[in-house]
């Protein structure tokens, strides 16, 4: 094990972002309506009249849904970024893989489901101007289109890297396309260009101020310490799996370097879901390290 | 529906359930927390804890697995900031202290003395004991009896001690025998049940901690069960139940077998403002069986 003291100082001394600040409003729990269902490739699109949680809504929170009504067997909520917000609507993208997700992507037009939100922290924009790099990989690209709207109306240059699997795990390209020069990257070539969004990334990211990333972890890794690299700030919004999504479960844990450049296990939920890319300790997520904050206490000693 | 934990008076019968609701602050936004029981905190201890990595959590049916290692701010960082936070609200704190070594537990309740807006203590027993090989307290009648007793000389004569007793025990009703006569004031029933999911894709424990405490609907059988010995054998022994309870009438179930209060814990996952809901259910429930107050149903099953 990496000695604590050079852990910290080496990697994590001069830090290019401050954590992400809470959301100002809070969140509301309501029964709402599907009022449009559209599969978009792997993916289905929910859009719910729900005039309350979208009005509050900001662009890098999320929204947690109660799965199968009062009796369901299947207790824990499901938390899916905002995709869309507008005209007291409210938009996701869900990606069907479990029994919980299947039957949220199976909703059809009337009915009703029980959701929270919205939650979590939003990415903080950066000076009015500032050109950024926006990068989503599968469905986490729908997480960055409100993003991407507010960074134009602050005078942003606003470029996007979308990529996937293959062309059907692509996500709101079209949406982003609207707002920002899109670079399409599929791992199969069966849409854009060959390649993973590392490859795009590497590319643009001497040319703007921030970049914002959602996505698998492995593929914010990636991008975070490319930015990091090159000196620029990095925020993420990760797809960790909550059980309730406002914080009371403390299941939703990464390592996360604080403002007090100590290393804590951080709530994805209520003190993310955007943190700054060089403050998750990625390498170290699945194990405690000697430097957590109360790792001590568990038995775990410093080297 | 006015009820008490032992000697001390709550406004309500319903209480939030230790490590399911942190300390409270998260459910402000749907739940009004000095109209509750009292808030049940996150387990405490001396140090603060990180908790154990990830994953902490599996789904189950109607429940879910947890490994979260007690992660906290230590006893500390609840004086500073949680117990004045409630303390300002209105609210009540029933403490739930833990420890691996007796003295621990002693010294928590020492630190509790005279705090504003501690209602009691609720002794969570299902800790290794160091001294004992790691043997857990809850599971040995002598230990914990040891636990209560040093916790009950230490704490506030105003602070009722309640035990939690754990349900993997071969006889409850001993190890109720032996708290109760080491100082309980009132028994707390039940703490999870141990449990294992594995993989099937890894073929490995899905959990960090690799077993992990069973909660949800899929225990209330099993904490019923336990309550309704309990009382019979020591009718007089207050409980304050819990295990599984989503609805106002499991909570009834739980009154009529015994509980003079009720804890919803993995239910507020599923839905936040469950125990404000489980209240005005329960009320509705007595109304409609023809109760006058709620003391006239606390074990009227066992008629």
């Amino acid at each position: 094990m990496t000695a604590p003291a050079d852990r910290q100082s080496h990697a994590f001394g001069e830090l290019l972002t401050e954590p992400a600040p809470a959301a100002v409003q809070a969140p509301v729990q309501r029964v709402v309506e599907v009022v449009g269902r559209r599969p978009v490739g792997a993916y289905v699109e929910l859009t719910f009249a729900a005039p309350e949680t979208a009005g509050r809504a900001v662009p890098g929170q999320f929204v947690a849904f109660a799965i199968g009504g009062r009796e369901s067997a299947m207790l824990l909520r499901r938390s899916i970024a905002i995709a869309g917000t507008g005209d007291g609507r409210l938009t996701v993208v869900v990606a069907p893989h479990g029994p919980g997700s299947t039957w949220l992507a199976g909703l059809q037009p009337g009915a009703t489901v029980d959701v929270v939100g919205p939650l979590g922290r939003p990415f903080p924009l950066p000076e009015p101007g500032t050109p950024a790099l926006l990068v989503g990989g599968g469905y986490g690209a729908a997480a960055l289109v409100g993003l991407a709207g507010a960074l134009r109306e602050r005078g942003s240059d606003v470029s996007a890297v979308a990529g996937a699997a293959s062309a059907d795990r692509l996500c709101s390209v079209d949406e982003l396309s609207a707002l920002a020069g899109v670079t399409v990257l599929t791992d199969d070539g069966s849409a854009g260009r060959r390649g993973w969004v590392t490859d795009a990334v590497a590319e643009q990211v001497g040319r703007v101020g921030v970049v914002y990333a959602c996505g698998p972890m492995g593929m914010l890794r990636a991008v975070a310490e490319l930015a990091t690299a090159a000196g620029v700030p990095s925020y993420v919004a990760v797809e960790e799996s909550m059980a309730c999504g406002i914080g009371v479960c403390m299941t939703c844990v990464l390592p996360v370097v604080g403002a007090d450049g100590r290393t804590r296990f951080s709530r994805s939920c209520t003190e993310g879901p955007v943190f700054g890319g060089d403050r998750v300790r990625f390498a170290d997520v699945g194990t405690l390290t000697a430097d957590v904050v109360g790792a001590a206490a568990m038995g775990v000693l410093p080297a | 529906m006015g009820t008490a934990l032992a000697f001390a008076p709550i406004p309500g019968p319903v209480l939030t359930a230790s490590g399911c609701s942190a300390f409270g602050q998260e459910l402000e936004p749907f739940v009004d927390l000095d109209a509750l029981g009292a808030v049940v905190t996150k387990s405490v201890q001396l140090q603060p804890r990180s908790g154990r990595p990830t994953p902490r959590m599996a789904e189950t049916p109607s429940g879910m697995l947890n490994s979260i290692g007690l992660q906290g701010p230590g006893i500390d960082g609840l004086l500073a900031d949680e117990l004045p936070w409630l303390a300002q609200r209105g609210a009540r704190a029933l403490v739930s202290i833990a420890g691996t070594r007796v003295e621990h537990f002693a010294e928590l309740a020492t630190r509790l003395r005279g705090v504003p807006g501690v209602l009691g203590l609720e002794v969570n027993i299902s800790c290794p004991n160091v001294e004992s090989r790691g043997e857990v307290f809850a599971c040995d009648p002598v230990a914990a009896a040891d636990v209560v007793a040093a916790v009950r000389e230490a704490a506030d004569p105003a602070h009722p001690v309640f035990a939690k007793l754990s349900p993997d025990v071969t006889d409850i009703v001993s190890i109720a025998r032996s708290v109760t006569a080491a100082g309980a004031d009132g028994l707390s029933m039940i703490n999870t049940l141990l449990g294992l999911v594995i993989d099937p894709d890894t073929m490995r424990p899905v959990l960090g901690g690799v077993t992990g405490g069973l909660s949800g609907p899929a225990i209330r059988p099993v904490a019923l069960r336990c309550v309704w010995q309990v009382h019979q054998a020591l009718p007089e022994v207050p409980v304050l139940g819990m295990g599984g309870i989503r609805t106002g009438l499991d909570a009834l179930q739980f009154v009529l077998a015994g509980a003079s209060a009720v804890s919803v814990g993995t239910a507020v996952f599923n839905d936040p403002s469950a125990p404000a809901r489980v209240h005005a259910e329960l009320a509705d429930a007595l109304a409609a069986r023809g109760f006058a107050s709620l003391r006239d149903a606390v074990g009227y099953a066992h008629r």
